[in-house]
């Protein structure tokens, strides 16, 4: 015990020398930053192809891996919508677009999108590559446990594709998986189909708490000297409690998947009550299919935050460095980050509204959901106060940030629409509800990937992604989603339903043929659009302006690493020391028009920088 | 200059779209004429939040882009414009909430009045039952259901014998007259809606559900399943005609009561167990 003590007092003595000994060699006292509290991590560098590439343990390399394969992923997806589309624009046209087919794929889009593609993305992508380096760690702090992280999505997604070639394809009942239809015949894929999607989703969500895991202790243990929670950049806040939302919120998922697959494999009755089908009783009785969709929900609406904080966090960071202003009231967007994480968990029914749940409920989850409306609006107003007054660099990067405001505004206020109970009574199950959340967390999450693609190109591969493509690149994205979703809420409107294979002739719809035809035109141009990223990569990769260090003049640590890109183990000999918030930018009397965090006070001390 | 500029046009090509579209809600035809009145007072409060956001990114692009020789403003926080920000939304987030809640306090209380009706969904179709002239309709369980029992009426529950069955996947409904509509499925969800009468639940194996309006158009109507139910989901329709109360009255006349059936049914079996002595 008492040796142990010395052994932490010794690092301490350590650490507080190695401050003194540092800098110029005077450090006047206004550059005081508190020693470490504890020693280094110490990190298995890989030494052959295989661990410094595959099994590899680089929180940057399985960031990529991430990246690749969520996007691969999201490539089949986007596929998928293609098909949909086709036979909503064009029906009869493609001879394989049956209904079963229809329905496949309408369910694989959306949970490829949300779970596969956008969480994957986020928070195993960017949230890997990104918060070890904005908060000055040398890597997370189980490499281990995050590689396998990263191997069990990918086992995930084997699974998960793997069910496009069992019998009867994959699972057909809509990416809500709602019983008892998902497990009954009359749905396609309700045999190995659902039972390879709850496995996978499964998997998914076990490798998923590895990895959140990693990103929590992360951000609470492994932080440089001086990094306090408060001078966190916005993009590790909203991924930090997009996780804490994550493993609160997944478990639901975890369990309503498992007892659903009881219920298919074993003929338990959690979710199916007594059921008549072609004439004959089935071996159920006394579940209960409402307590599935408030599992499901439980987890489905924390998860369109765990999808849109880190969005949300990203976005400030990317317009705060290109509008060369610092983000405005940083604390009311921290506390707006928690503060919409947390009134996440008490909003879930509102997807639930005419479910057949005691109608009783719908006051309580109005009031809560258009609660949420007022710190999401905050941000809102946040970041276009940030554009104020600013000097904005109208680059890629922006574009892509100005795209996001509007198309995430579009769907916020669409979505007042949604959670407010009686209005939702007419619009939802129709095409109101499917442009609403395309919008609000399928473009608009979109838009910040895109973004930060663009923005961090340049640490991750060293050159800069072409702008002239990129800016092809946005604006038929931009525009082209725009034109598919704002005009499909007036589909809503009339009141055509979603999940249909086909309308028929129902008198009121005729007149929406014209219109489906235009928005699947505009899809197939905006996910052929989405190849000129890919193009761009390849490209640049090898030929791409060359970068060097902080292209941007961003302030915060992901750039000042002493390697661009930064090697494994981050920081070279020494962890940065941060003094400052990371958006000191255009600060009266500094010299350029940012002050990296690891500028010292003393080194600033004739600007009007406010303390932070 | 041309990224403002377009940005400038979407949104006023979004508010054009808006004012001429062609694509709009079919005119109500039925009490929940407030749903739609919300909608078009969250279209403008909603909307113009929306155009005042976009407006006003569309003008810093405009003003603000990046000039070299030019420094952006130094302002971390501005406690008081935050403070007017919060409450100002609060206030128009309330505004908003409290006449869907006033709706929604009418959808969940059914009146007095109301004739009952029992709709049945399967996959794929609906049929409906009608309360005969004990104004009651009698108790179902899925288990009694089969040919001769389409309702799964419970036998011995004597305010079933007088029940109206039509099974047909149309139902006439007298005009200006509230109805409940009693939901249940022996299968899987689905969910009764038309969409000219705004309203929809959704029917759950195991339970009942209901909800209620009160018919103010005569006319025939489509009825389409609103909760997704597997492969056939969407040529699950049906319909609804709503008559005058002449016109309502001479149909109900001619549908046929559980006991119908049942005599119907005793006479079938003596004319076979007839046929077999012979």
């Amino acid at each position: 015990m008492s040796e142990d003590f010395n052994d932490n007092k010794t690092i301490q003595a350590q650490s507080s020398e190695t401050i003194s000994g540092g800098g110029s060699g005077i450090t006047p006292d206004m550059d005081y930053v508190r020693p470490a509290e504890v020693g280094e991590q110490d990190l298995y560098h890989g030494h052959s192809f295989i661990t410094k590439w595959i099994f590899c343990q680089d929180a940057k390399v399985i960031g990529v891996q991430y990246f690749l394969l969520a996007t691969f992923t999201g490539i089949i997806g986007l596929i998928l919508s293609w098909l949909m589309r086709l036979q909503l624009g064009f029906p009869g046209l493609a001879p394989f677009m049956t209904a079963e087919h229809y329905y496949q794929f309408v369910t694989m889009h959306g949970m490829i999108m949300v779970v596969y593609f956008l969480t994957a993305l986020f928070l195993g992508g960017f949230g890997n590559y990104l918060i070890p380096l904005m908060v000055g760690a040398r890597d997370m702090v189980f490499p281990y446990l995050n590689m396998v992280s990263f191997w069990s999505f990918f086992v995930a997604v084997g699974v998960l594709l793997a069910s496009f070639f069992v019998p009867g394809g994959p699972t057909g009942s809509g990416w809500t998986l709602y019983p008892p239809q998902a497990i009954l015949e009359g749905t396609p894929g309700s045999g190995y189909g659902i039972m390879l999607m709850c496995i996978s989703l499964i998997l998914f969500v076990a490798g998923f708490t590895m990895g959140g895991l990693n990103y929590l202790i992360t951000v609470l243990q492994a932080r440089t000297r001086g990094m306090t929670l408060m001078r966190m950049p916005l993009t590790v806040w909203g991924i930090f409690t997009a996780t804490v939302l994550a493993m609160l919120a997944f478990p639901a998922l975890l369990v309503g998947a498992l007892m659903m697959s009881l219920d298919n494999v074993l003929g338990t009755s959690f979710f199916m009550p007594t059921i008549l089908k072609a004439g004959e009783v089935l071996e159920y009785g006394g579940g209960s299919p409402i307590l599935f969709q408030h599992l499901f929900w439980f987890f489905g609406h924390p998860e369109v935050y765990i999808v849109a904080l880190p969005a949300f966090g990203i976005i400030s960071d990317l317009i705060s460095v290109h509008a060369r202003k610092n983000i405005f009231g940083y604390r009311m967007m921290v506390w707006a980050i928690v503060g919409i994480g947390a009134l996440s968990f008490f909003v879930w029914a509102h997807h639930m509204y005419v479910s057949g749940m005691n109608p009783w409920f719908g006051f309580f989850f109005a009031t809560t959901t258009l609660i949420i409306a007022v710190p999401t609006a905050m941000k809102v107003y946040n970041w276009i106060l940030t554009l104020w007054r600013g000097n904005i660099r109208l680059n890629t990067v922006m574009l892509w940030c100005l795209g996001f405001i509007v198309t995430f505004v579009n769907g916020g206020i669409t979505g007042i629409f949604l959670g407010n109970v009686s209005v939702d009574v007419p619009l939802s199950d129709t095409y109101f509800v499917i442009a609403h959340f395309h919008m609000v967390m399928g473009i608009a999450p979109l838009m910040v990937i895109m973004g930060a693609v663009y923005h961090w190109f340049p640490l991750v591969a060293g050159r800069f992604l072409d702008e002239k493509l990129g800016k092809w690149h946005f604006w038929l994205t931009f525009l082209g989603a725009y034109s598919i979703y704002f005009p499909m809420h007036y589909l809503g409107f009339i009141g055509v339903p979603r999940r249909y294979f086909e309308m028929y002739d129902s008198p009121y719809v005729t007149s929406a043929v014209g219109m489906n035809e235009f928005i699947s035109l505009a899809a197939f141009i905006v996910g052929a659009a989405q190849f000129i990223l890919i193009y761009n990569i390849v490209k640049t990769l090898k030929t791409g302006k060359p970068a060097g260090h902080n292209p941007w003049q961003a302030c915060s640590l992901e750039w000042l690493t002493p390697t661009v890109p930064p090697e494994h183990g981050n920081w070279g000999d020494r962890l940065p020391t941060v003094h400052r918030w990371a958006y000191d930018y255009s600060v009266p009397g500094a010299k350029e028009d940012f002050i990296t965090q690891t500028t010292p006070p003393s080194e600033v001390a004739h600007t009007k920088v406010e303390k932070t | 200059m041309h990224v403002g500029i377009i940005f400038f046009l979407v949104i006023l090509g979004s508010v054009l779209f808006h004012i001429f579209t062609p694509w709009y809600w079919t005119d109500v035809a039925s009490n929940w004429g407030g749903m739609d009145d919300t909608i078009t007072l969250t279209f403008w409060i909603g909307g113009g939040v929306f155009i005042a956001v976009c407006l006003f990114m569309v003008y810093c692009v405009f003003k603000f882009s990046y000039k070299k020789d030019r420094k952006a403003e130094y302002k971390p926080e501005d406690k008081k414009l935050e403070k007017i920000l919060t409450w100002a939304t609060t206030l128009g987030v309330a505004a908003l909430l409290a006449p869907g809640l006033i709706i929604w306090n009418q959808y969940v209380n059914v009146p007095k009045n109301a004739i009952e009706i029992d709709v049945m969904a399967w996959q794929w179709g609906w049929q409906y039952r009608l309360p005969g002239e004990d104004g009651k309709l009698g108790t179902t369980k899925v288990v009694n259901i089969n040919d001769n029992n389409p309702f799964g009426i419970n036998l011995d529950d004597p305010f079933g014998n007088d029940d109206v069955m039509i099974q047909s996947d149309v139902i006439n409904l007298e005009n200006n007259r509230p109805v409940k509509i009693l939901l249940r499925s022996v299968d899987v969800l689905h969910n009764w809606y038309v969409p000219q009468f705004r309203a929809k639940m959704d029917a759950v194996p195991g339970i009942v559900t209901y909800y209620w309006f009160e018919p103010n158009k005569t006319g025939e109507f489509e009825v389409l399943c609103a909760e997704y139910c597997g492969v056939g989901h969407y040529a699950m329709r049906g319909g609804v005609e709503v008559q005058d109360k002449q016109d309502y009255d001479n149909w109900l006349q001619q549908q046929e009561t559980f006991s119908d059936l049942i005599a119907k049914q005793k006479i079938l079996e003596n004319e076979k167990t007839k046929l077999a002595k012979k």
